[in-house]
């Protein structure tokens, strides 16, 4: 499906450029330039693709859905595959939360939503099957999926309603007149404009993070040498998975930035089921994630939803490994 | 009569975005009215939207969650 890409980056560099094939500059600035053009045109797809699904099953939708239907136990599943279709941006998180468990949904299931949201999301699926393939983006996105619901799934266990912030805990006493969620009247060519204009503007939004992610990655590529990080990551010793896991965590990097320098750990010898953990765990926790939800959550509840998650990340990564 | 239009929003970039959206078009089309945005986080959720940014026009909601148009904005104003 890409050959004509790559043809066009042999023919850009070695031709065009006129830079020796075989050498490390040629091999970093070929891959640069394939990469590049290859994932930035998945990622308009694909993000113009969610902006149609999104356009029919808005979140008010979603949330309607989980609240009024019976689904005995699947809640956690379905929040946490509506996590994944909806678009996350990180402002939107507390709104969201707020709006969930004021809406009667167990906080617990809200968590499946709050989980997966930004570890599954449209620039990561682009990027994954621009780097990986299809095959892993599919275990990627699966595992997201279930991660978000074992974690949802497990918090809501632990009854942690008395840890949120005191105005939240106010508003789920008094809990107000629900919105009814409004249909949409325009038909969709007159939403299409709409929907092609904010998948250009998401492009353009991770355009910077796309090229910096592939040019640090293409760096490595043409001049890390083969198998250096096997070595010291590759060995499938038993605490490689949680160092990079906790290495991770505060750290934030969005998908666009990351899976390019991923791609080059998994390249040069680093476990497959290592790397996804690694990214997992910067795209789906940071700081920045944890400042915005100390508005509704208390410390301990932040501590309490990090740390489980954190586990939750470990122990696919060592799935992964094993399974892949 | 003047109108009072809200964008609420946390201050992430869409919201940004929003604000200049609505103050050009209130500017380029000379119309009456007071922009004012909404960053406290207790403040927005009183309005039950769930997606930011939101315009909210004579404290009705209406757009949520997205940037709209110059064109889109002057027609929901007028």
């Amino acid at each position: 499906m890409f050959d004509w890409l790559q043809h066009f980056a042999d023919w850009l560099i070695y031709s065009v450029f006129g830079i020796e094939v075989e050498t490390h500059l040629g091999i970093a600035l070929n891959f640069f330039v394939h990469d590049t053009l290859k994932i930035l045109i998945l990622l308009f797809f694909i993000v113009f693709i969610m902006g149609i699904v999104n356009a029919y099953f808005p979140i008010e939708r979603l949330k309607d859905y989980l609240n009024k239907k019976k689904l005995y136990g699947l809640e956690y599943f379905f929040s946490s595959i509506f996590g994944a279709i909806t678009p996350f941006c990180s402002c939107s998180s507390v709104p969201l939360f707020i709006g969930f468990v004021q809406g009667g949904i167990p906080l617990g299931v809200t968590f499946s939503f709050l989980i997966t949201s930004p570890l599954v999301n449209e620039v990561a699926v682009a990027m994954f099957i621009g780097m990986f393939g299809v095959k892993a983006t599919l275990i990627y996105v699966v595992s997201g999926i279930l991660l978000g619901t074992i974690g949802g799934w497990l918090l809501g266990k632990l009854n942690l309603e008395p840890l949120l912030s005191d105005w939240v805990k106010q508003i789920l006493e008094n809990k107000m007149h629900q919105a009814e969620f409004q249909n949409e009247q325009r038909t969709f060519y007159q939403r299409l404009p709409e929907i092609t204009n904010g998948a250009w503007a998401i492009v353009k939004s991770v355009l910077l993070y796309v090229i910096i992610g592939i040019a640090i990655g293409a760096a490595m590529h043409g001049y890390v040498p083969e198998n250096f990080f096997h070595q010291y990551l590759g060995g499938g010793e038993w605490w490689t998975v949680p160092l990079a896991v906790i290495v991770a965590v505060p750290m934030y990097a969005n998908a666009a930035g990351i899976v390019p320098v991923i791609q080059v750990f998994v390249a040069k010898g680093v476990p497959l089921g290592t790397a996804i953990a690694f990214m997992m765990a910067t795209i789906g926790l940071s700081i920045p994630e944890a400042t915005l939800l100390k508005k509704v959550m208390s410390l301990k509840l932040i501590a309490i939803f990090f740390g489980v998650i954190t586990l939750c990340i470990i122990l696919s990564g060592y799935l992964f490994n094993i399974l892949l | 009569m003047s109108k009072v239009i809200k964008i609420l929003g946390t201050g992430c970039p869409k919201c940004k975005t929003m604000t200049s959206v609505v103050t050009e078009v209130v500017k380029e089309n000379n119309i009456d009215a007071t922009i004012e945005k909404v960053e406290d986080i207790m403040e927005i959720m009183k309005f039950n939207v769930m997606t930011t940014p939101a315009l909210v026009i004579d404290d009705v909601i209406t757009i949520k969650g997205r940037v709209p148009s110059k064109n889109e904005v002057l027609a929901l104003l007028n």
